[in-house]
């Protein structure tokens, strides 16, 4: 398998707080990893700095140059429709047609002329999803998309975004809060604390037996105890 | 000339005119009805007018009849002295908002976006921005003569600082994410400026052309008081020496007719730019 993305001792540091300190990652070509870890330990850190946003204290990331991101909310430009949005950024004369599809794979076919204050939450997300994997990119960084959407909302997305995943297989970096939602979804599950990753779970071995132990390990990794009701 | 028309507060504005949901029980009316509507006041204040001068012993001398505005506007018009002075002016102005407007954009898109330019510019240009430009007629007299160009020249420098400022204000409020976005979509710089800074600029830019057609037309008034044989202004002092108290109210009328058509020529521009915009979206006809 190939690299999506290769990190080596990744170091990040706002003034005197250090965030990320000798941080080791590597995301595998159509490997779908989702990570976890306590609110403020970094993960939207490490994120921008693979999305090449932030620039970079120590270590080094080899992977592409330009990753795609979708963010906690959609970030469309009100002033364009939909297609336009689609397609920013690529200037060949194929870009209508190629922003039209990827928003009838998000289930927006007929949308492309619409503008973006007409779209309900989970369209405007799956709009910027549509932006994302239009440019078929090698690395796709998530973070939080589906945070602000409803849970019915979410379930459809996770879907959603399995099947294209599957379909466009890039490499999928998610950082979540919800450890369900991680479960579902990921290959991989990576827990992030002290500044770098603390323990990665496969979730197939995991979930052999099915999935509440892995949940009940998760929650104690982000410091929440389950107690036994049975017992 | 204070400009902090932010269009923060031309949203608050607009909102609390369209934003307020009707109650259940409340007539609504149509659009065509309001337009009608808005009329009436307009229409009673001059038929009242009319009334007191006809009837109510009101010296035509110190207010004219409405008729007799009218029928001064007809003599006016029919030996066509009324449109030489009306084109003299509506050309004074154009050229003015042309030439300062152009120069208030250039200047703001280049500070907007370089922190130098502004370092070299801005102090400068809002020392002169303090300056009340009536303070520079004399001057003015002086560099221009009585000539066009000193028109225009007031007229561009009344017009030049709303624009200036709001294009500047435009640009520096554009969403830093939104800049983010352009980014991680690898848009070239040429994309980032038309496709994100002066899209995100133009509500703010449009809120400066509103404000500078009316300053436009305000130095106007003013630069036509300089000795001019031509222009509305040049009507109204005229009519002053000779005591023609209707011309001059006709005068007002025109300045005034004229300041409405400009308003609604930005008010269309904004609809047709701001499309997108969920304050300018659909709105009514005001
Ligand atoms: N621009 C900044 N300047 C200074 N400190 C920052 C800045 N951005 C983030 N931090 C700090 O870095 C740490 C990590 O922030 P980050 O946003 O990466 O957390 P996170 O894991 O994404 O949290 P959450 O789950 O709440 O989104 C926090 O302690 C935060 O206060
Ligand atoms: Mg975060």
């Amino acid at each position: 398998m190939s690299a999506a993305v290769t990190v080596r001792g990744l170091r990040r540091r706002y003034g005197e707080r250090v965030v990320i300190e000798g941080l080791d990652l590597r995301i595998e070509t159509g490997e779908f990893v989702a990570m976890l870890g306590e609110s403020g330990c970094g993960k939207t850190t490490l994120l921008r700095a693979l999305a090449g946003l932030d620039p970079v204290d120590g270590g080094r990331i080899d992977g592409p140059s330009q990753p795609a991101v979708v963010f906690q909310e959609h970030r469309l430009l009100p002033w364009a429709p939909l297609w336009q949005n689609v397609a920013l950024g690529i200037e060949t004369p194929q870009a209508r047609e190629q922003a039209v599809a990827a928003l009838r794979e998000v289930g927006l076919a007929g949308r492309e002329g619409d503008w973006p204050r007409n779209l309900s939450g989970g369209q405007a997300q799956r709009v910027a999803l549509a932006r994302a994997l239009v440019r078929e990119p090698r690395l796709l960084l998530l973070d939080e998309p589906f945070a602000a959407l409803d849970a019915l909302t979410r379930i459809r997305m996770h879907d959603l975004i399995e099947d294209l995943v599957a379909r466009h297989r890039p490499g999928v970096l998610l950082v979540t809060h919800d450890v369900d939602e991680a479960i579902a979804i990921a290959d991989r599950i990576l827990v992030m604390r002290g500044g770098r990753i603390a323990a990665s779970y496969d979730v197939d071995a995991e979930t052999a037996a099915g999935p509440s132990a892995l949940r009940a390990k998760l929650l104690g990794e982000l410091g929440v105890v389950l107690h036994d009701r049975a017992a | 000339m204070a400009v902090d028309l932010t269009s923060e507060k031309t949203e608050a504005i607009t909102g609390l005119l369209h934003g307020q949901p009707r109650s259940a029980g409340e007539w609504t009316w149509s659009g065509r009805e309001l337009v009608a509507i808005s009329w009436l006041a307009p229409l009673a204040f001059a038929l009242g007018w009319e009334t007191l001068c006809r009837f109510g012993g009101v010296n035509p001398q110190v207010m004219p009849a409405p008729s007799a505005v009218l029928a001064t506007a007809w003599t006016l018009a029919a030996d066509g002295t009324l449109f030489v002075h009306l084109g003299y002016s509506l050309v004074r102005a154009a050229t003015g908002f042309v030439v300062g407007g152009g120069i208030g954009f250039g200047l703001g898109v280049l500070v907007g976006f370089s922190r130098l330019a502004e370092a070299l510019l801005d102090r400068s240009i809002q020392m002169v921005r303090a300056i009340p430009f009536l303070a520079l007629l004399p001057l003015v007299i002086v560099w221009f003569g009585v000539d066009e160009a000193g028109k225009i020249f007031l007229v561009s420098l009344g017009v030049l600082f709303p624009i200036y400022i709001n294009t500047v204000l435009g640009i520096r409020q554009v969403d830093p994410k939104l800049m983010e976005v352009a980014k991680v979509t690898g848009l070239s710089l040429r994309g980032r400026i038309t496709k994100i800074i002066l899209p995100g600029a133009m509500p703010s830019i449009l809120t400066g052309v509103r404000y500078a057609l009316a300053v436009a037309w305000l130095a106007l008034v003013i630069a036509e008081t300089i000795a001019t044989t031509k222009g509305v202004g040049f009507l109204a002092m005229d009519a002053r020496e000779f005591l023609q108290t209707n011309v001059i109210v006709l005068t007002i009328v025109i300045y005034a007719a004229i300041g409405v058509l400009a308003d609604s020529v930005a008010r269309a521009l904004e609809r047709r730019l701001l499309a997108w915009h969920p304050n300018y979206a659909g709105e009514a006809r005001r």
